[in-house]
């Protein structure tokens, strides 16, 4: 009796929250209504199969309960009745599948004027390549992949030199122009999903999937990996900009083609060493470091993160509210006015003498190196050498009271959640394997032990 | 009764004993043997996802045929042997006879040994010729396929050396008639899984 | 040859009766001692994974405040919580509980065909479950490779336990298929070879074809994870390139070259997907009859749901790809397997509607296992609907690796599956154990189950619509993923702890029940399947006292026009049944459900 009730009660506040709840599709953005339209028809066909079959079992427990002088009915079967339910849901079935299938069809069969591009999926990024003015994209290999040809694009192949490359987790798309999305990945299985174009596909190493959409909306939508890939896959984001054909052309002739890329200059170590000396009275002659005036040390860092972090600074992704120290830092980031500079700074500190920093900070390393060896080591390695593959920065032997002070920072959401700060906000939710300020330092006693 | 005369049976309407002692629709013989059967299904399921996957791997580029080398026939005439022989005590024990049988039963056991010494070796003649496991999927495969085909008669001689005992501790033929049988199917059974993988080795 | 009577062995029975205490329920081949043992060990398993569950439901509902769930744990606790749910629990308890405890006494039988393999089995299940559980305890824990243990990255440094944790799973695993194979060939050989006399298999309840059928799936399809986790191990600790493609691990290539990340996964779902049947059969056949003792009437349409089962069992080995809609393989296979997997819904819903139809002019006693059997009808009319959403390919898009595929699968075959195995155990509780359980813990048990799960699942569905993934440690900041989401999600996480700890409830009945609960009638629920008659309460080694049954009608005779009660049990011989002459009884009584 109570459970008729409860049941019918279910139903109906199944269809309530359906209505009432403001989780839903989110606005669609690419050409893709016809799936749109698949659920909807899947939604009433089954929506109805759920309130008819549910208050049909309501009403028979509430009906046919046990009671007095009543005796159930002796009834085996009733092949009428079987055969027509069954007909009945084949209808069903078949209303459900026929425009699934059919919009499948579409989703199979690219348009011939797709414009294609290609997704490069990695622990824990994204990289994009668009074919150059031969509207070709060359041919790869894992073989060839290092820090300047992430993508490993044959350097011999002509259809690759002008291959335009993002090195970047945003990408941009044109208004209104179907486009074929060539999905590759480096190491994992991943997946590229971006919610408001409804559609996803896994990337396999070893071959290229592909899917196509048409953006009809403009606007800057997160792109999601949806295949688990290892412990960085939460926070694998991209982000994709759909703008008017004209402003996309400006944005992809500004970005550097595979062959730009290849035959840039060596970076100037002489001329960063001229500008460093401005660096020097905080982080010391031979980049040091200083913790009195609150100067990491930077030989011996990866001289990709020095450039990067440089440009932090400077975009104001780095050095906002709350790091007082950030703060001080932009000026003199500033200072370097051009991306060459920042490039010969970078290489002047690479090229400086690497001594491991003395340590400051004890703690407890057994739990330092549980925490480490669980969560960290995947990106900045066993040996805490960092690598450029998982955009992971040294930390053994570099400055231990600078892991901690930045740790803190990624903890309290000072650093790392900047919009710009493309690959920061993975460590503000790693960092949360460190549960306080002692498991920190714990952390940074087991970094000592790594020089 | 036909299985589906039987499934499409009311069994409302059927009402007092059906059938004589035996259930209707089990199998006129041995629960053994039933299982075992059963048993050849599955690893027949097993031989042949990794024919499909075998399939499926030559077809991606890295693929390099391995040349069989010609010990594999040998080999195969060795478990043809073992087969013949188990058959014969098979054949023996069925007319409950008991001449011959030891000569049968350890000649199948001391052949099927042979043919796993004779892969054994072809392994190592396969090593030192430079077709390592990890070489080539081809190779992989190879050592995989021979490897769980040996893991499964060793299994067999398992059974077949209960029975050796027991027929040289001085058992009559019919306490291990079953046994034999089962073994000679098998036998046969893993003879054929053999020719098959070995077709399949050599022409591709 | 003579025909010597399968089922009864008796001459043997007695050489094994033990007789130590050691004997009788350590190392026991008493089908019913396996099976408490299969089902203890599968439980305890089961409660790992739902302590693993709660661990991470508490950082998606309330992120990062328990200090040991950092990223690493996380995964590897959602990894572990699904495969020992799937194998380890739902499996085992399944077919190595109820099936063991069931089939020799549905089939009138004595034991198992193979008692000393049945032994071995549980054993061997055991020490798979050690293996499991040393994952734990090794360096760098259990595999978080996600319980699918995709290629190449369960191998690779950016995942957890990738170095000795995958290595026990894949052994763990492999040691289970040994152990299931075992248990596998006992039963189906019992139900063919050993039923008693009269005992056709159109006789026999539904809970004996669900376990049936569902253990030849298993037979058939946990090769192919065998396959799967032999390459796999090869791969792993050999080098070899069977499903690793060339890869790159932090910076360096790997020595890797050319595997298929994708053949793995058809492997894998070639087992997976009927896997999924393999929990749901014996579910479908254990609660339909529950439903049908309860509502005092035959399960109605049984040759249809006979049919059903069988036509389920073999579509549900050509539907595997529907798993894989987005996984890169060729698209044009989507189009085989949404047909095939929408066609799978008609004997699924075939089999609904019976359910529903024998509740229909039943006279409905509302006892406990009757409650989650109700309970079961709609969670799993739910998660049957919202299959057709995912494997409808084109659906599939966007809500594929989203949490409406968690919702949906723990809806079909998590919950329910669950409180089909609580109908079952209450049900048949006092058959086993000889008392009775306590009726009202078991009601407020049955509550908060029920009602807490789908406060768990149906809201899970909508973040899944809003495109939340799945497996994310954290959900961080993402544009069209309004705050409301965490706050679902914390909804979520309370209710699942409310469920989680109200499981209490149930153990603590079971285990007072034992010593404090009423002693039970043989036949409390007045049942007229076989195991109900037998001589003792909790049947006795060898189950049935001097002699075997003898079987002269079907499962379902409850109500029958003209008897004296309103069940006959199946080894009532027609002559001691009062003669039909009752003028109610019509039987082309077609016209009440017409009018439905």
């Amino acid at each position: 009796m109570a459970l008729a009730v409860v049941i019918f009660v279910l139903v109906v506040a199944t269809i309530v929250f359906h209505f009432a709840s403001p989780w839903w599709f989110t606005d669609l953005a690419a050409d893709w209504s016809t799936i749109d339209l698949t659920i909807n028809i899947t939604f009433w066909v089954t929506g109805f199969v759920f309130i008819a079959v549910n208050l049909f079992m309501a009403y028979c427990v509430w009906k046919f309960r046990q009671h007095e002088g009543h005796k159930a009915v002796y009834e085996p079967e009733n092949a009428k009745l079987e055969v027509g339910l069954s007909i009945f849901t084949t209808i069903g079935v078949i209303l459900m599948l026929a425009p699934g299938l059919f919009v499948w069809a579409q989703f199979v069969t690219p348009p011939e004027n797709a414009a294609e591009f290609e997704v490069l999926g990695q622990q824990w990024q994204w990289q994009y390549r668009y074919p150059g003015a031969d509207g070709q994209l060359g041919t790869v290999d894992t073989t060839f992949v290092s820090q300047s040809n992430p993508f490993g694009i044959n350097p011999e192949d002509p259809n690759g030199q002008d291959d335009v490359v993002v090195n970047d987790p945003v990408m941009h798309l044109p208004l209104n122009q179907p486009v074929k999305a060539l999905l590759r990945s480096n190491d994992v299985l991943h997946n590229y999903t971006v919610a408001q174009f409804r559609v996803k596909m896994d990337l396999v190493p070893g071959l290229v999937s592909y899917l196509w959409f048409d953006p009809t909306e403009a606007g800057t939508y997160d792109i999601l990996c949806e295949e688990l890939c290892g412990i960085g896959h939460f926070m694998m984001r991209g982000s994709v900009v759909v703008e008017p054909q004209v402003e996309f052309d400006s944005w992809l002739a500004a970005q550097p083609t595979f062959a730009e890329t290849q035959n840039m200059a060596a970076p100037s170590v002489a001329a960063g060493q001229a500008q460093y000396a401005a660096c020097a009275a905080c982080h010391g002659t031979q980049g040091e470091g200083n913790q009195a005036l609150n100067a990491p040390k930077l030989a011996g860092q990866q001289a990709w993160y020095i450039e990067r972090q440089l440009n932090y600074f400077k975009q104001g992704a780095r050095g906002g509210e709350g790091d007082t120290n950030g703060q001080q830092m932009t000026a003199f980031a500033n200072m370097l006015t051009t991306d060459d500079a920042v490039r010969n700074m970078a290489a002047y500190i690479a090229s400086l003498p690497d001594n491991p920093a003395e340590p400051t900070i004890s703690g407890d390393i057994d739990n330092g190196y549980d925490i480490y060896d669980r969560n960290c080591a995947a990106c900045h390695l066993d040996d805490g050498a960092g690598t450029w593959y998982t955009d992971a920065p040294k930390l053994a032997g570099m400055s231990d009271w600078y892991f901690v002070t930045q740790i803190s920072n990624f903890r309290a959401g000072i650093r790392g959640l900047h919009p710009e700060d493309d690959y920061g906000e993975q460590m503000v939710w790693m960092a949360t394997a460190m549960a306080d300020l002692e498991e920190i330092e714990d952390v940074a006693a087991y970094i000592n032990t790594l020089r | 009764m036909s299985l589906f005369k039987n499934v499409t049976t009311k069994p409302w309407e059927r009402k007092g004993v059906i059938g004589g002692m035996r259930p209707e629709g089990a199998f006129d013989t041995e629960a053994e043997r039933v299982a075992l059967s059963f048993f050849l299904i599955i690893a027949s399921v097993v031989f042949s996802l990794f024919t499909v996957s075998y399939y499926i791997r030559m077809e991606l580029p890295d693929w390099q045929p391995l040349s069989e080398p010609a010990q594999l026939w040998f080999n195969t005439g060795l478990l043809v042997a073992s087969s013949i022989l188990f058959q014969w005590a098979r054949n023996i024990v069925a007319r409950g006879e008991q001449r011959n049988l030891y000569t049968a039963l350890i000649g199948a056991g001391v052949f099927a040994i042979l043919f796993i010494v004779g892969q054994l070796v072809t392994w190592q003649s396969l090593q030192s010729a430079g077709y390592y496991m990890t070489s080539n999927p081809a190779n992989a495969f190879y050592y995989l396929m021979t490897g769980l085909h040996a893991v499964h008669l060793l299994g067999g001689l398992w059974v077949w050396s209960k029975s050796a005992i027991r027929l040289i501790s001085g058992a009559e033929a019919k306490d291990i008639k079953l046994s034999i049988e089962l073994c000679a199917l098998y036998w046969h059974f893993l003879l054929l899984v053999w020719l098959v993988l070995f077709a399949l080795l050599s022409n591709t | 040859m003579a025909y010597v009577p399968l089922a009864d062995r008796d001459h043997e029975m007695e050489m094994h009766h033990p007789h130590t205490w050691i004997g009788k329920y350590v190392w026991s081949q008493d089908h019913k001692v396996i099976a408490i043992q299969y089902g203890s060990i599968a439980i305890f398993t089961g409660v790992v994974g739902l302590v693993l569950s709660l661990m991470f439901r508490m950082q998606l509902g309330f992120p990062d405040t328990v200090d040991f769930v950092d990223p690493n744990f996380y995964y590897q606790a959602i990894t572990m919580h699904g495969m020992i749910m799937v194998v380890y629990f739902l499996t085992a308890l399944f077919l190595g509980g109820f099936g063991n405890y069931l089939v020799p006494l549905m089939c009138g039988a004595r034991d198992m065909v193979f008692p000393f393999m049945n032994m071995l089995s549980v054993w061997v299940f055991l020490l798979s479950v050690i293996i499991l559980m040393a994952s734990f305890f090794v360096g760098g824990g259990p595999t978080g490779a996600g319980w699918t243990l995709y290629p190449p990255q369960t191998a690779m440094e950016g995942t957890p336990g990738h170095d000795m944790g995958i290595i026990l799973m894949l052994v763990s695993l492999a040691v289970f298929i040994v152990a299931f194979t075992m248990g596998g060939l006992n039963y189906v050989v019992t139900i063919l070879q050993y039923r008693c006399r009269g005992l056709t298999m159109m006789r026999l309840p539904l809970s004996i074809w669900g376990i049936f059928v569902a253990t030849v799936l298993g037979l058939f399809a946990f090769p192919a994870l065998l396959v799967a986790a032999i390459m796999m191990l090869f791969d792993t600790l050999l080098g070899t390139s069977f499903f690793m493609p060339a890869v790159i691990e932090a910076g360096t290539a790997l020595d890797h070259n050319g595997g298929s990340p994708i053949l793995f996964q058809h492997l894998f779902w070639f087992f997976g997907h009927p896997e999924v049947y393999i929990v749901a059969l014996p579910a479908f056949g254990l609660v339909s009859d529950v439903l049908s003792v309860h509502a005092r009437k035959n399960i109605f349409g049984y040759r249809m749901m006979v049919w059903a089962i069988i036509a389920i069992g073999g579509l549900s080995f050509i539907v595997w790809a529907h798993h894989m809609y987005v996984s890169g393989m060729n698209p044009y296979f989507g189009f085989f397997f949404a047909t095939t997997t929408l066609i799978i819904a008609v004997p699924t819903a075939l089999k609904v509607y019976n359910w529903v139809l024998t509740l229909w002019e039943g006279d409905i006693r509302m006892n406990v296992p009757m409650y989650f059997a109700i309970g079961f009808i709609f969670t799993f009319i739910h998660g049957g609907l919202t299959g057709l959403f995912l494997g409808n390919v084109v659906i599939d898009l966007p809500l594929s690796d989203t949490y409406f595929v968690i919702a949906h699968f723990h809806m079909v075959m998590g919950v329910s599956p669950i409180l089909v195995l609580y109908a079952a155990i209450y049900h048949w509780y006092p058959k086993m154990s000889g008392r009775m359980f306590h009726e009202g813990m078991a009601k407020v048990h049955f509550w908060l189950t029920f009602l807490g799960a789908y406060a768990i699942y149906l809201p899970m569905h909508y973040l899944g619509f809003l495109g939340v993934p799945r497996r994310y440690y954290a959900l961080g900041t993402t544009d069209f993923i309004p705050a409301s989401a965490q706050d679902l999600n914390a909804t979520i996480t309370i209710a699942a702890l409310i469920v989680g700890i109200s499981q209490l409830l149930f153990f603590i009945n079971i285990i007072w029940s034992l010593k404090y609960g009423k002693k039970a009638d043989p036949n409390p629920w007045g049942a007229a399947s076989l195991e109900w008659q037998t001589p003792d309460t909790p049947p006795a080694h060898g189950n049935w006292g001097d002699s075997l049954p003898t079987v002269y009608r079907w499962a379902y005779d409850y109500s029958v026009p003209g008897a004296h009660e309103d069940f006959i049990p199946q080894n009532t011989p027609e002559s001691e049944e009062p003669t039909v002459s009752d003028e109610h009884f019509d039987p082309d009584h077609d016209k009440s459900l017409a009018d439905v």
